[in-house]
């Protein structure tokens, strides 16, 4: 005899509303089904309707948690359609605020993924970590989120004090390598929670589509930021970190290994950034017909930007394809002949973000 | 009856309980939200608890421009809650619906919905200021004056 137990769209382990529904029996889900209409604002139809300028403030808006990636690749997209070159310095500055932003939003995640275990403490820990980042960001743009900081052609603003970036980056790598590293790969509640569940094997991740870090914990070394370098990245030297357990600590650990990498190319871009402009000229640009793509590794994985122009302020067509779109489907190959219990941490582990899914 | 009265307003008072509610937004005013309970700003030591039933709330916090697929829900979870209960606006989004006004898959602003008691503005508002919202909300729950609700169909049966 089977059940289905709908969860949401309002419910206290969902950050956001999304309704599941899990098909049973006994204590093992048979089915899932997912809806996510709930977040739908129409931004790209928006888009459609508001000068280039505008549509900057609006696509960082798609989502709360990575809203820098959203603007930048946008940015990059209209950059390659007007043909401008970005002065170095605003490259390596689009660059440390990319990889900041990762650190945050993958401090959010363990937060988040800690809080699904029950393991208070170390959300604590997360988000004690998390604040500092959020006051360095802070400093550097004037908001905590929703940084603002991209235009086409460059930047907004100059990196003024790049020694406070270095010594929170500093003080984060130590928190991420003496705490969290230790707690989250050696801790038994953790072991216990998330060794062997939520199982996606490589084969299974392209067939589905998988991207970003819940790709490379099956084994997919597949990243943006290596395989098609935009910003400042092709100067600067780091590792994809890859597991290949495929399971629910894979994703913990591989998010855990990028967040010391990202602090590796905060330190290595604040070593190389050159002096200089960080504007290529005028702020208005003419944008001129044509269609152009642009792609970036967001924090939770590719992120795709589509502007097509027909030679007025307008853009014609703006598509946005997110990662946690691809992502999601890939919850039902996971939870299929799971326990009931750890369906709110699968879910977790692919850090789904619906504002960004549904549009 | 009278003490009674007396005692529960000050319990109120001194621990308000939220619900948050997130009618479509880009998760912004969630996320500082979510901050507001971690330990800097540890909403907890004054009192404020949030809980995961409307029907246990005094304060519901709305994020969000409200989108035609949360309009429903959002309702419901109102006429859900014990009067007296006060509604927050956190952020932009809920007020003017922000940069998404002008779509026709949003609902809001929240006030053509709900009655609004406090808002706070901001894309996203820091947490200062929210945990300022709530503080205001808190002080119309303790005076109980009765507002002038606009009757909405469903809503305030």
């Amino acid at each position: 005899m089977s059940f289905t137990i709908p969860i949401g769209p309002y419910h206290p382990a969902l950050e956001e509303p999304c309704k599941v529904q899990v098909i049973c029996e006994g204590e093992i889900v048979q089915d899932v089904s997912l809806s996510v209409k709930y977040n739908f604002r129409g931004v790209e139809w928006l888009a459609e309707r508001r000068n280039y300028h505008q549509a900057i403030a609006l696509v960082e808006r798609v989502c709360g948690i990575c809203s820098n990636v959203h603007a930048l690749t946008f940015c990059n997209a209209l950059e390659g359609l007007a043909g401008l070159t970005v002065p170095e310095r605003a490259q390596y500055i689009r660059t440390i605020m990319v990889e900041l932003e990762r650190l945050t939003s993958h401090a959010l995640w363990a937060g988040i993924a800690a809080e699904v275990m029950g393991f208070q403490t170390l959300f604590m820990t997360c988000f004690a970590m998390r604040e500092q980042l959020m006051d360095l960001l802070e400093t550097i743009s004037g908001n905590r989120i929703h940084y603002g900081m991209n235009c086409i052609g460059g930047v907004t603003r100059d990196l003024a004090n790049p020694e406070a970036v270095r010594i929170t980056v500093r003080r984060v790598r130590q928190t991420v390598t003496d705490q969290l590293i230790p707690l989250f790969t050696e801790d038994k509640t953790i072991h216990a929670r998330c060794s062997g569940i939520g199982q996606m094997t490589k084969e299974q991740a392209v067939a589905w589509g998988a991207v970003g870090p819940t790709a490379r914990a099956s084994g997919l070394t597949e990243d943006i930021r290596q395989t098609s370098p935009y910003a400042a990245y092709n100067q600067l030297e780091f590792k994809v970190p890859v597991e290949t357990s495929g399971d629910v600590f894979a994703r913990v650990v591989v998010r855990l290994l990028e967040m010391v990498e990202s602090c590796h190319i905060v330190e290595q871009a604040l070593d190389q950034i050159p002096p200089g402009p960080i504007h290529h000229g005028p702020i208005f640009v003419e944008i001129p017909r044509g269609e152009a793509v642009a792609r970036a590794e967001a924090p939770r994985g590719e992120l795709f930007y589509y502007v097509s122009s027909d030679g007025t302020d307008i853009p014609c067509r703006v598509k946005i394809r997110t990662p946690s779109f691809v992502n999601l489907p890939t919850v039902r190959l996971m939870m299929l002949q799971a326990n009931l219990a750890d369906v709110p941490l699968i879910n977790a582990s692919i850090d789904p973000c619906y504002s960004c899914t549904s549009r | 009856m009278r003490l009674i009265k007396k005692l529960v307003s000050m319990a109120r008072r001194r621990s308000p309980w939220l619900f948050h509610l997130n009618t479509g937004g880009c998760n912004g005013c969630d996320i500082e939200f979510s901050a507001c309970l971690a330990p800097r700003y540890d909403v907890e030591q004054a009192g404020i608890l949030l809980v995961g039933s409307p029907r246990h709330a005094d304060i519901l916090c709305v994020t969000g421009p409200v989108t035609r697929g949360t309009r429903a829900a959002l309702e419901t979870i109102y006429a859900q809650m014990p009067e007296p209960k006060v509604v927050v606006a956190l952020g932009n989004c809920p007020a003017t619906c922000d940069v998404f006004a002008g779509s026709p898959a949003i609902e809001g602003p929240l006030d053509r919905i709900l009655p609004v008691d406090v808002y706070v503005p901001g894309c996203p508002p820091r947490p200062h200021d929210l945990i300022k919202g709530v503080a205001q909300a808190v002080a119309i729950l303790a005076d109980q004056q009765p507002r002038d609700r606009r009757i909405i169909e469903g809503v305030n049966q």
